[in-house]
């Protein structure tokens, strides 16, 4: 089946990642997984074009959907895939709120930093003064670090990468799906088509080339003045634990409650 | 880990007679049906049915949730289902509101689920512990596009246990959300109710594919639902789709399809579907079509027209969705005025007049705000007045 995405977007080097991590973590095929995801261009990439349970939901509620897949089947690897408009625009309480109860998904937000499917209007995680369809004399609202959100409400697993760091992202895929717990990968990821035409840049590979030039390994951030991280891309693990999760905990109360029952 | 959810039959629901509150009594009633996931956010005059499902949920070996809000609530009622599992959420006015999108979205995947609507004073936060009846049109087309929705009324406790189970029964077999349209009073008042022995109860399971089957939407009415996990790759969307789950998000004759197949299903089940109480509807002077706790007041009205020697018979809609049209009609027929008392300002009146087709007078009468019911006594001097207007 041929895929939607634009030529030079980011969505495909996510899914490349994606499945060479599932099949570097010796998975033969999808079938251990369920994937849900929203609306936008990113949401696209497991519906329906993985060979996999897909559920394609609303805008920004792929993460409730997917609490009441795992609550039921806990043994299946249940994935978020999203854009940035539906999980951190219209989606974010409930990312907030899975990250908090350690509900053991693994979210993989696609940012490109812009609502691409729609046409290039402007995001919550749009860099400031940036020139879009609805910010036509560039934005005057501060993005959002989702990366840092999610380890503020106790994220187990958190990184982000961009989809010029191939490798590296892909490390973090198998890593989020393998970790007890909420797991994060933040795809920082290109749209030529929508957002790169309009803030200035001609091509993909411009923006790829954008990518490595501003990235800056979170390690070395507490070393950097203020001044010298504008405009910068903060990349890396942002936080790496274990705690009992949602499903572990709940179940637990349910084996109790049968008892005294 | 082991997996909770299925088709197991309710537990520790013993055969007996109870004294409970409604709400609790749906509560009871949904385990009965086998339900076992709750996922809700608080509400008056709903919360009784979170807190009672918390309690009682993992008793029998199923999960309640309390969610963020309450499309959170319905998504993940819609995981809980295509993870296999009887999935219910309950609310009021301002929280069935926020369910809409969601709700459509249970309609364009034919995920089955149960939708609780408490309802109370609106519009907006209104009157949030007084009754109201003002969601019954909200119930039929509360969210975008073609769809037909299915929706049972309650007027007793004993209903609230009886009409949660037959809603659990329709959402599986027709494979469709259905709204058990409750009212403040109905939920709150305490009755005796009668629980059955389980092989008197009929419950209903979702039918299931075959190994080889691939068309889990179209190609039949009502196609086989698989579950997530169970290796047959199914693709849910809220997109246009065929019977495969592929996304089609131009063609028009795939809409056409898939739409008219969703409402047909329905409508064409509409007499299966359709459920009420009748009496007297061959012949009478004035009937009363009503629902839910004012149906309540509308028996105690008949007896009082009895008295003063006008003959009264009524419908008392258990469906209010689909709409019961011919039974409607026929009263129309035998009746010389029909009343159509409602705690809202018309809505099921509207759908009585269309039944009625012009035959007879259809008259409203109408009481909104501060919980007030329409009482028996305001019911007979309407049926008085109606009398010796059409004389």
């Amino acid at each position: 089946m041929p895929l939607p995405f634009c030529p030079g977007c980011g969505d495909i080097t996510v899914i490349n990642c994606f499945l060479r991590a599932v099949h570097e973590l010796g998975y033969a095929d999808l079938r251990r997984f369920v994937f849900c995801s929203g609306i936008g261009c990113a949401a696209w990439i497991p519906s329906p074009y993985f060979e996999a349970d897909s559920i394609h939901t609303t805008h920004g509620r792929s993460i409730p959907v997917a609490t009441g897949v795992k609550l039921n089947r806990p043994d299946l690897n249940v994935v978020v895939f999203g854009g940035d408009g539906d999980l951190v625009g219209i989606g974010l309480s409930h990312l907030i709120h899975a990250a908090r109860r350690n509900l053991d998904i693994t979210v993989i937000l696609v940012n490109n930093m812009i609502y691409g499917m729609t046409g290039g209007q402007v995001a919550p995680t749009t860099p400031f003064k940036a020139r879009t369809t609805t910010t036509p004399y560039g934005s005057f609202e501060y993005p959002l670090d989702a990366t840092r959100l999610v380890v503020a409400a106790r994220a187990c697993y958190a990184a982000r990468w961009t989809t010029f760091h191939v490798e590296q992202l892909k490390e973090a895929m198998k890593r989020a799906v393998t970790t007890k717990g909420f797991a994060f990968v933040e795809a920082v990821s290109q749209c030529p088509t929508a957002f790169g035409r309009r803030a200035g840049f001609k091509t993909a590979v411009d923006m790829l080339r954008w990518f490595k030039e501003n990235s800056v390994l979170v390690q070395h951030v507490e070393k950097m003045a203020e001044s010298d991280l504008i405009g910068r891309i903060v990349v890396g693990e942002f936080a790496r634990r274990e705690f009992p999760s949602f499903t572990e905990t709940l179940y637990e109360t349910v084996k109790e409650a049968r008892k005294s029952a | 880990m082991r997996r909770v959810g299925g088709r197991g039959l309710a537990r520790r629901v013993l055969p007996g007679t109870y004294f409970w509150q409604g709400n609790e009594a749906c509560a009871e009633g949904a385990i009965m049906a086998g339900c076992r996931f709750f996922a809700g956010y608080p509400i008056t005059p709903a919360s009784e049915i979170a807190e009672h499902l918390a309690e009682r949920l993992p008793q029998v070996g199923g999960i309640a949730v309390q969610m963020e809000d309450e499309m959170a609530s319905l998504g993940a009622v819609i995981g809980a289902s295509w993870a296999g599992a009887k999935a219910m959420t309950a609310t009021s006015g301002p929280g069935f509101s926020l369910m809409q999108e969601n709700i459509g979205y249970t309609f364009m995947t034919e995920t089955p689920c149960v939708i609780v609507d408490v309802q109370r004073v609106g519009p907006s936060t209104g009157q949030a512990t007084k009754c109201g009846q003002g969601d019954v049109m909200q119930a039929r087309w509360g969210t975008h596009g073609d769809y037909a929705s299915v929706v049972l009324s309650p007027n007793s406790v004993q209903e609230m246990f009886d009409l949660t189970i037959r809603a659990f029964n329709l959402a599986e077999k027709y494979r469709t959300p259905v709204v058990l349209l409750a009212d403040e009073i109905v939920a709150h008042m305490r009755e005796r109710v009668e629980v059955p022995t389980l092989d008197k109860i009929e419950i209903l399971n979702r039918r299931k594919p075959k190994p080889n089957e691939k068309a889990f939407f179209g190609s039949e009415e009502i196609p086989p639902m698989p579950s997530v996990g169970e290796g047959f790759n199914v693709a849910v969307t809220g997109s246009t789709h065929d019977e495969y789950g592929y996304r089609y998000s131009a063609d028009p004759v795939v809409h056409r399809k898939l739409a008219e197949r969703l409402v047909g299903k329905i409508k064409q089940n509409a007499k299966t579907i359709v459920d009420f109480e009748g009496y007297n509807v061959e012949g009478c002077e004035v009937g009363i079509v009503s629902y839910g706790c004012t149906s309540r007041a509308v028996y105690e009205a008949v007896k009082l027209a009895k008295e003063r020697r006008i003959s009264v018979g009524f419908v008392t809609l258990k469906t209010i969705w689909p709409f019961p049209h011919d039974v409607v009609r026929a009263l129309a027929q035998n009746v010389k005025v029909l009343l159509v008392p409602e705690m809202n300002l018309q809505q099921v009146f509207y759908e009585v007049e269309r039944s009625a087709h012009g035959s007879v007078p259809v008259v409203p009468i109408n009481k909104v705000g501060g919980g007030e019911m329409i009482t028996p006594e305001e019911i007979l001097a309407e049926v008085v007045r109606s009398v010796k207007a059409v004389d």
